[in-house]
């Protein structure tokens, strides 16, 4: 049924097998993983959010926090999708393929695709939905990402995109959750409308409450989805969270309190749901002011950081190491020869010497709201840095305001990443001269010239070794100290059923667990 | 039986804080001069108990780093480690000896308290029976501008001030006593609205007293008995408002101990059962019940009763 | 008695400019936060294109005086104008929580305001016994604990697995009454234990405070019962203290709940405000505040007639 035409950058990576196996969803999962018992139909799954707010908004351009991108994934369908392995599926294109230079992208849509209006899919659609995010007076967040395109042609089933430099990712890029296809209406698609082409319609939505959905009866995905219908619940407050789920109001909580979740999994009838993916913690520190213009430093900050006790306590172990880069462990092109980094505060010293310095006095400006446990794992950092000569200052920030008063203001504060599915993506978005979310206001013309080139180049092999000296500079030039990868660990009850494989690119299974998990 | 054996115990420990309340008064009077001791034997045993856990609690303010095992900021061990022979209470959610981040947290929490509830009443109350006093346009200008300050809710005014001027000590100090003042001008300007109409305080008018010898020696006295009650709970107050602040991401900043912040760091155990938070809290109540333990003596002499 | 009616309409009137000058402070304290909606909204996402066009597109680029007047005109008109996060008018938006919000405080008022009179009385009645410092303890204890905390507690005994009561109230359809007495329980019971002290200590304290006096002396040498001396004699003129303090609480109960609106998942205004101020959503911000500071003004007033009722010197002026 699908079949993908041989675009030669997309086949060469290797990121599409399974694909061809969902004409038979009903016995095997969209995405290839054989079951162990063929999902039932039925049931109302009720969903705890830690996040959501009375200021959310229909608007894709708006999409920020959790609430939302549930909404997005269980509402919409995109152009492609990440599955639950990391690898990129089609979902609404069929197949695609790149020019030579990787500068024209066609991705072809799959016909008999219907909204929950009844509204046919048609090229229209997705040009208006991706055209919403382009433009001057662009208010979306998603701007930055889609950029690049300079032209949109639609043609019955046919979408034809034109950027102004070659991407290799950017069938990826229309993954992303702000990027969902809406119904368009004389060339413009309304922001506002509840529509969509996800396995499940909304009843009703009110921000910073809850939504409540049913199955979208025409879904083309077959058999899918699971569930009659989802309620969505925002529960902000962490206990009153657990509580919901140990009392059974609700059958899965998207966040877990890490303090008490070993308490959590000891409770009767409650399963834990642990992920480790790209989503990562770090200091950023202003590369342009001092004492951190000076790359010794920030090596003896990142020698002075302890980062097994940052996983052991601020993560309760449901983490994995940092190495100052943004590359995870599991990602394609993941540096395996770069030495981790450990606490030493010998070498610390070492640093600090070379920098001219034998002491170091810094201020540290965090609020949970930069992640969460910033301000223990602030208070942390500096017990350990007093053995390497550095005493370290944490100022307590107010969580309201953080991103716009204290993040990329002061010279050194909290960050977190959701992580990106790609390292170029990754690279480009937030340690490259110039790009809007440079935390680290870092400039290294030998990483910006590779990130330029690795974009490009189409060989695996080449662009390992591009990738594995970027993570390097990261690591050991760079101006941002990531400790820890943190996993994403939910809650669940034992009356639901999950498919082997769990994606690790967001929270709830990639925010698909409404078609891709049942009631057993 | 669980009811049971519960009640036991609050038995127990009621009957325990009799006694070490009769043992303080006793000592207390023995080494007191005569006059206070005279006082002291007019106490109630609630009072005594009250009194004695005062002082306990200022003796650890003064003397935390001699009395704590460990330092405040310094871990120790592993997080969440069980009662035992080192650390008598455990560790907390970094792997902090809680015992001693207790003790410390007496100093900041009870000091920070004590100087947010005196300037609050400082302000609130002379304010309040000024305005009473002299009436007309003070009055009206000054309850018109607490009545602005207080149709704002206090806890989301609170976070919007200090969202604005940052979360030091001292601003969190000032913030909340300004608006904990407006509350105590209220009351302190209602009690004196009563007393202002009755004939004596006429009389001492007519006589051409001043104003400052009027509120000090007519009014203050008998408007005495309900600040002095508000006084007890408005100082427990100001721990709850900055627990509250902290359950919102404001709040004093870490590492410095206070049992506010430490109740909401580990309150999530509380949903499995676990005692941990309850030690802030229940040091927060203790204090609170012992302080006003005695707030109710000084009341009850206050009022003049005599049974 | 027409003096009463009088001071009604005056405090009325300086309702509505108490009214006015909160909506400037709440402006301008919303100004003075850092950071705007524009930010906020856009978060971490936010680059400097977006940040102005958004900007732009909903004229956060005007001076503050042009944003506020423009506000306050369509106020004036009854318009509360548009979530700038949403496009959802703020009278909706207001409108279904304000239900919400009165009708909890409402809930906890019937249970807190009868029991803390009736405990307060009893208390100053056998005032030092057993009793009395029992009553007094436990209630200073309830209200030692941060209200989130005794949350966890109740929820903790009453809810769990096989629990009595919801651990949250979140409701998305309408409840029938009885549902909702059920679901609304706990944040009620949570509500009353952090009120309950503060009144019923203030009306021990009022009643005692007058028992000396010579005209409670006189009704005792009469040898009328002790119960009849206090609620006859000492609680008429011990009324205004309490309800001043009865008055604060009950304006506690609408404008201070977010806490617990925030751990049981209770959809009322105090959410709204705050999530508001942390997007600077301002039209919200403000349309909340309005309303949380008219709640105040009218219990206020109610207090003040009541309390001047209560007082026959008061009432008869000179």
């Amino acid at each position: 049924m699908s079949r993908l035409s041989g675009s030669h950058g997309i086949s060469r990576r290797g990121v599409l097998q399974g694909a061809t196996a969902l004409g038979t969803a009903a016995l095997i999962t969209p995405y290839g993983t054989p079951l162990r018992a063929a999902p039932k139909r039925g049931g109302t799954l009720r969903v705890g959010m830690a996040h959501g707010s009375t200021t959310d908004a229909m608007d894709p351009g708006t999409w920020e926090a959790d609430f939302m991108i549930f909404q997005a994934h269980t509402r919409n369908n995109y152009l492609t999708e990440i599955a639950a392995d990391g690898s990129l599926v089609p979902e609404l294109a069929e197949s695609w393929e790149a020019s030579a230079d990787a500068t024209q992208w066609t991705f072809v849509l799959r016909s008999k695709v219907e909204f929950h209006s009844g509204h046919k899919l048609s090229a229209e659609d997705v040009k208006a939905s991706i055209e919403h995010h382009l433009g001057e007076d662009s208010t979306s967040a998603a701007k930055p990402i889609v950029e690049g395109i300079t032209d949109i042609k639609a043609d019955d089933l046919t979408v034809t995109f034109t950027l102004s430099n070659g991407n290799a990712d950017f069938p990826f890029v229309m993954s992303d959750y702000h990027l969902p296809i809406l119904p368009a209406k004389d060339g413009k698609i309304d922001p506002t409308t509840q529509d969509g082409c996800g396995p499940y319609k909304i009843a009703s939505i009110e921000f910073g409450v809850g939504a409540s959905y049913v199955r979208h009866d025409g879904y083309w995905k077959a058999g899918l989805p699971y569930f009659d219908g989802i309620e969505q619940i925002v529960i902000h407050d962490d206990a009153a969270r657990q509580n919901a789920l140990l009392s059974g109001e609700v059958d899965y909580i998207d966040t877990a309190d890490l303090n008490t979740v070993s308490l959590l999994e000891r409770s009767p009838g409650i399963e834990i749901l642990a992920v480790t993916g790209t989503q990562h913690y770090g200091l950023p520190m202003d590369t342009r002011a001092a004492p951190f213009n000076d790359v010794n430093v920030r090596q003896a900050l990142k020698y002075s950081i302890n980062r097994q006790q940052l996983v052991d306590t601020i993560l309760n172990g449901f983490g994995s190491l940092g190495n100052d880069h943004p590359i995870g462990p599991g990602q394609r092109f993941f540096n395996t020869e770069l030495e981790q980094k450990a606490y030493d505060p010998d070498k610390a010293k070492f640093y600090l010497k070379e920098a001219g310095l034998d002491k170091l006095d810094v201020d540290i400006h965090l609020a949970d709201a930069a992640f969460a446990g910033a301000m223990d794992a602030g208070v942390l950092f500096a017990e350990s840095a007093t053995a390497g000569g550095i005493n370290i200052n944490v100022v307590r920030e107010p969580n309201d305001g953080y991103w716009s008063n204290v993040w990329m203001q002061k010279p050194f504060a909290g960050t977190y990443w959701g992580g990106r599915p790609t390292e170029d993506w990754m690279f480009a978005t937030a340690y490259s001269e110039g790009a809007a979310w440079n935390e680290s206001f870092w400039s290294h013309e030998r990483f910006n010239e590779l990130l330029v080139k690795a974009r490009s180049e189409l060989n695996d092999d080449l662009r390992r070794e591009m990738y594995f000296e970027m993570q390097d500079l990261v690591a050991n030039q760079g101006g941002t100290i990531i400790p820890m990868f943190a996993a994403y660990v939910g809650a669940y009850s034992d009356k639901l059923a999950k498919p082997d494989q769990v994606a690790s690119n967001w929270r709830n299974d990639g925010h698909r667990i409404g078609e891709r998990w049942w009631f057993a | 039986m669980g009811f049971f054996t519960g009640l036991f115990w609050l038995a127990v420990a009621i009957i325990a804080a009799m006694a070490a309340g009769w043992v303080f008064r006793q000592a207390a009077i023995a080494v007191s001069p005569k006059g206070v001791a005279k006082e002291l034997r007019t106490a109630p045993l609630t009072a005594s108990f009250g009194m004695l856990m005062i002082i306990l609690y200022i003796l650890a303010a003064f003397f935390a780093p001699v009395i704590a095992p460990f330092s405040e900021t310094e871990i120790v061990g592993r997080e969440y480690q069980a009662w035992d022979n080192v650390h008598l209470l455990g560790t907390d959610n970094l792997g902090r000896d809680m015992m001693s981040r207790l003790i410390y947290a007496a100093r900041n929490t009870v000091g920070i308290a004590f100087i947010t509830t005196a300037l609050a009443f400082l302000l609130g109350s002379v304010l309040g029976l000024l305005a009473a006093v002299v009436g007309g346009w003070v009055d009206q200008l000054l309850s018109r501008a607490v009545d602005v300050l207080m149709a704002i809710p206090a806890l989301i005014f609170a976070l919007l001030l200090l969202t604005i001027i940052g979360t030091s000590v001292i601003n969190m100090i000032l913030v909340i006593a300004l608006i904990d003042s407006t509350r105590v001008f209220r009351l302190a300007r209602a009690v004196a609205m009563n007393i202002v109409v009755m004939d004596y305080v006429e009389a001492a008018r007519l006589r051409g007293e001043s104003l400052w010898r009027l509120i000090t020696r007519e009014i203050l006295p008998n408007a005495m008995a309900p600040l002095v009650a508000e006084f007890g709970l408005r100082f427990c107050f100001v721990f709850l408002t900055i627990s509250a602040l902290s359950f919102l991401g404001l709040g004093i900043q870490p590492p410095t101990a206070d049992w506010g912040s430490m109740v909401k760091d580990n309150a999530t155990l509380i949903s499995f059962g676990d005692i941990t938070p309850l030690l802030p809290a229940g040091a927060i109540a203790l204090l609170t019940v012992s302080v006003n333990f005695v707030v109710d003596w000084q009341l009850h002499r206050a009022s003049g009763l005599k049974e | 008695m027409s003096h009463i009616w009088s001071m009604v309409f005056q405090r009325l009137a300086l309702g509505f400019l108490t009214l006015f000058i909160v909506s400037l402070i709440i402006f301008g304290a919303t100004e003075l936060l850092p950071g705007d909606f524009a930010q906020e909204i856009l978060g971490q996402s936010a680059t400097p294109e977006t940040v102005a066009a958004l900007r732009e597109k909903l004229g956060l680029d005007q001076p503050m005086y042009i944003r506020y007047f423009g506000w306050l005109s369509d106020i004036l008109r009854g318009d509360f104008g548009e979530s700038l996060a949403n496009g959802q008018p703020v009278a909706d938006l207001i409108g279904r929580r304000l239900g919400n919000t009165l009708s909890l405080a409402l809930y906890a008022a019937a249970i807190a305001v009868p029991l803390s009179l009736g405990l307060g009385i009893l208390a100053a009645l056998f005032r030092n016994s057993f009793f009395d410092r029992f009553a007094n303890a436990s209630a200073l204890t309830s209200i030692s604990f941060p209200e989130f905390f005794v949350a966890y507690i109740l929820i903790f005994l009453l809810a769990g697995r096989e629990g009595l009561f919801p651990s949250i109230s979140s409701f998305r359809t309408d409840p029938s009454f009885t549902e909702y007495l059920h679901r609304a329980f706990l944040p009620a019971l949570t509500l009353t234990l952090v009120v309950t002290a503060h009144m019923m200590r203030m009306t021990r304290a009022a009643i005692i405070n007058l028992l000396a006096s010579p005209y409670i002396e006189m009704a005792r040498l009469k040898g009328m019962k002790p119960m009849r001396v206090i609620v006859k004699h000492a609680l008429p003129n011990a009324l205004a203290p309490i309800i001043n303090v009865v008055a604060l609480n009950l304006a506690y109960l609408i404008t201070g709940v977010v806490v617990v609106e925030v751990v049981f998942v209770y959809p009322g205004l105090g959410q709204l405000m705050v999530d508001s101020v942390a997007a600077r959503d301002m039209p919200v911000v403000q349309g909340v505040a309005l309303i949380f500071a008219a709640a105040y003004v009218l219990l206020n007033l109610t207090a003040d007639v009541l309390a001047t009722l209560s007082n026959p010197r008061l009432v008869h002026g000179r």
